[in-house]
């Protein structure tokens, strides 16, 4: 099974439009959702089948028992993340900066902390003939990098005997990008023509060709400013990056998502060329394999 | 001579991660002895490969065959002087006979460390 | 006074605004807190530009004071330690920087250096004073580098502008901690008003006074504009999908600069956001 993965940098380019066309257009058994600080694949594949739900533990966060504490304040001063709170002199943790080290429940000299297990996400699945697995963080919680492995290990361990999964990703470089990208057989970045776009799609692919996985580029609304289009395109010339089509702005393709529909379950211009972008990127995706499998 | 291969939950079939792996198969080359070892970077928020490395080099391993290793658990493995090689095939039987006959390869395209990112 | 402009979703107008809000006042501070992804410096083209960089500091190992106890490897909650030749092996890019194996070492053999993780750029465009906030690749966390531009800001009395990165996670939250009120941007799509409620529910938990910008807006059903009313969320301003700005936006050009048109609407919306707050 070939993962792919779809990244952007910038948010807002069309990560989730292009994945969901994807997934119908391939007819894939198995994808998954990691932009897990705000998923929305779910909006579009709806009626996957039956909903699993299980929480998701995040690193155990300091709490501290006020019935032992002595007020003392050994705990704020060795904290290197504020979250140490005190409140007419009653000391308790901030669960939002807590990052779980440990140095004040060792630290304690009446051992009034303890670091318990948090809830910090929800993990969901679908099964039917299809797995779709995606999850929620938690307002705040700092570990999104693990929900998302966990998301992945969900969807592999569920997955049928299929070619391709696709993966919808999240904006940014950091942290769930980073575990997102894990493992995968190709990262499509879904670039946007705008100033701000192009720096971050440079970014994105820089942090991508760090771990030396297959990258490849499209660009998403390329009739906004064809100027910029031109720049993309040549960037990737000059940095050896294969660019693999790129999609007219559609407004049609709004109203088709905020109908709950992909861009490929309507008649429309975007709808047509993410069909030619689709074939070039299984094409590029299964190039070892002499090309396509279907 | 003990080498340690990470393996699924059926305990037969590779796992792909090393650092997340369910357990480890840890088998006796002279006497043929299998022992599985549960992975306690499972649970690992980051670093699993640094603590599922650690817990190959505490248990005295000297070759592990695995599918990809991370950097960072490579370097831990290479520090305690443990060789990686390269599973070729699917099963633990068909790579322990394939070490045996000296068949497999060491293990040279190790990947950046996912940092705190899990790794899968 | 801070203003924070966030939005659960990317791509809404985050930027757009905070820039447009920033040039739109007589004197201001733009910080951009989006440290993945900073992106308003593209727009203001600071100049004299002064950097400072954001370190955190990681343990360094005397190998002469180790002892080989291992208690610094057992305590690390991140794996950063690993135990090899029967000394502790640093890994860089896992260790959180929590100082715990330093603090106890029986033998003081782990002392604190430092790793730069990114850095902070001062700079002035007109009458706006730019602050860029820029992680380096493959760092875990921006948060040090948020933290040192809130330092930075701390003698700071003007009208400070905070473009915040997406989302609702620990970053959006650094961002809006000292925030005075924030302003939430939404696009009319199922997704921005999906991402609207998520970030609506942040700014909930942390008790700050807010208000809505419907950005994007077209004719016919706006999902977010229906969302706010059904929440008794404030909405400050509707900005129609407009060409015009888009060009302008794309090219990274300030629309308050270069069009009477929304000179007018952001140096009315500011107004707005001031009265909000001083009420």
């Amino acid at each position: 099974m070939k993962h792919l993965l779809i990244l952007s940098g910038k948010g807002g380019t069309g990560k989730t439009t292009i994945s969901s066309a994807f997934i119908k257009l391939s007819n894939a058994m198995a994808f998954a959702d990691c932009d897990v600080e705000a998923p929305n694949l779910h909006l579009i594949m709806n009626n996957m089948g039956k909903e699993e739900v299980s929480d998701y533990y995040g690193l155990p966060k300091a709490e501290i028992n006020s019935d032992i504490c002595v007020s003392c304040g050994k705990c704020k001063d060795y904290c290197k993340f504020d979250a140490v709170k005190t409140e007419n002199n009653r000391f308790n943790i901030d669960p939002f900066s807590c990052e779980g080290c440990g140095v004040c429940e060792a630290i304690c000299p009446v051992s009034a902390i303890t670091m318990k297990p948090k809830v910090s996400g929800e993990l969901k699945l679908y099964k039917d003939s299809a797995v779709f697995s995606t999850a929620t963080l938690k307002m705040g919680s700092g570990t999104s990098g693990k929900l998302v492995t966990e998301v992945k290990r969900q969807m592999s361990e569920n997955a049928p005997k299929t070619d391709l999964a696709v993966i919808d990703g999240s904006p940014g470089i950091g942290c769930p990008v980073i575990a997102s990208i894990s493992g995968v057989d190709m990262v499509l970045i879904v670039a946007e023509p705008s100033v701000s776009g192009i720096s971050d799609m440079e970014r994105i692919i820089k942090t991508s060709n760090q771990f030396g996985v297959s990258t490849a580029v499209c660009i998403n609304k390329y009739d906004t400013n064809l100027q910029n289009t031109k720049k993309i395109e040549q960037f990737c010339i000059d940095n050896n990056i294969i660019c693999l089509g790129k999609v007219p702005f559609d407004k049609n393709a709004g109203k088709a998502i905020n109908n709950g529909l992909s861009v490929v379950d309507i008649e429309c211009n975007a709808g047509k060329e993410i069909k030619k972008l689709f074939l070039k990127v299984l094409a590029f995706l299964y190039r070892d394999n002499g090309g396509l499998i279907k | 001579m003990k080498i340690a291969i990470p393996v699924n939950e059926d305990k037969t079939t590779i796992c792909p991660s090393f650092g997340r792996t369910p357990m480890f198969l840890i088998y006796d080359i002279e006497t043929q002895n299998q022992v599985f070892l549960d992975n306690s970077a499972v649970a690992s928020q980051g670093g699993a490969g640094i603590k599922a490395a650690q817990s190959i080099v505490d248990n005295k391993v000297d070759a592990v065959l695995t599918p990809r290793c991370g950097e960072n658990a490579a370097n831990v493995l290479i520090a305690g002087n443990i060789k990686v090689y390269k599973t070729t095939f699917n099963t633990t039987k068909e790579n322990i006979d394939a070490f045996n006959e000296n068949k497999l390869q060491i293990l040279d395209d190790v990947h950046p460390g996912f940092h705190n990112h899990g790794g899968m | 006074m801070k203003i924070a402009v966030l939005s659960g979703k990317g791509g809404t107008g985050k930027t757009l605004v905070s820039v447009n809000l920033a040039a739109a006042a007589s004197k201001s501070t733009y910080v951009d807190c989006d440290v993945e992804e900073p992106n308003g410096h593209l727009f203001f083209k600071p100049e004299g530009l002064k950097e400072k960089s954001v370190k955190v500091s990681i343990p360094s190992l005397d190998e002469n004071l180790c002892s080989g106890c291992r208690k610094c490897v057992d305590f690390c909650k991140f794996n950063a330690l690993a135990f090899i030749n029967n000394k502790p092996m640093l890994f860089e890019e896992v260790c959180h920087s929590c100082g715990g194996c330093i603090l106890f070492c029986p033998q003081k053999a782990l002392s604190e250096k430092s790793k730069k993780v990114g850095k902070v750029e001062f700079g002035k465009a007109k009458d706006v004073n730019v602050i860029t906030g820029i992680m380096n690749l493959g760092e875990a966390s921006g948060i040090p580098i948020i933290s040192e531009m809130f330092k930075s800001l701390k003698d700071k009395d003007d009208l400070i502008i905070l473009d915040c990165p997406p989302g609702s996670g620990c970053m959006a939250m650094e961002s809006i901690k000292y925030a005075d009120y924030c302003v939430l941007v939404a696009e009319p799509t199922l997704f921005g008003t999906h991402n609207l409620n998520m970030v609506y529910e942040l700014v909930k938990i942390f008790n700050k006074p807010f208000g809505v910008v419907l950005n994007k807006c077209v004719e016919g059903e706006n999902l977010s504009e229906e969302f706010c009313k059904g929440h008794s969320m404030p909405i400050l301003e509707s900005i129609p999908f407009d060409y015009e700005l888009g060009g302008i936006n794309s090219n990274g050009r300030i629309a308050t600069f270069e069009s009477n048109k929304y000179s007018v609407l952001f140096s009315k919306l500011l107004k707005k956001i001031l009265k909000e707050v001083h009420i």
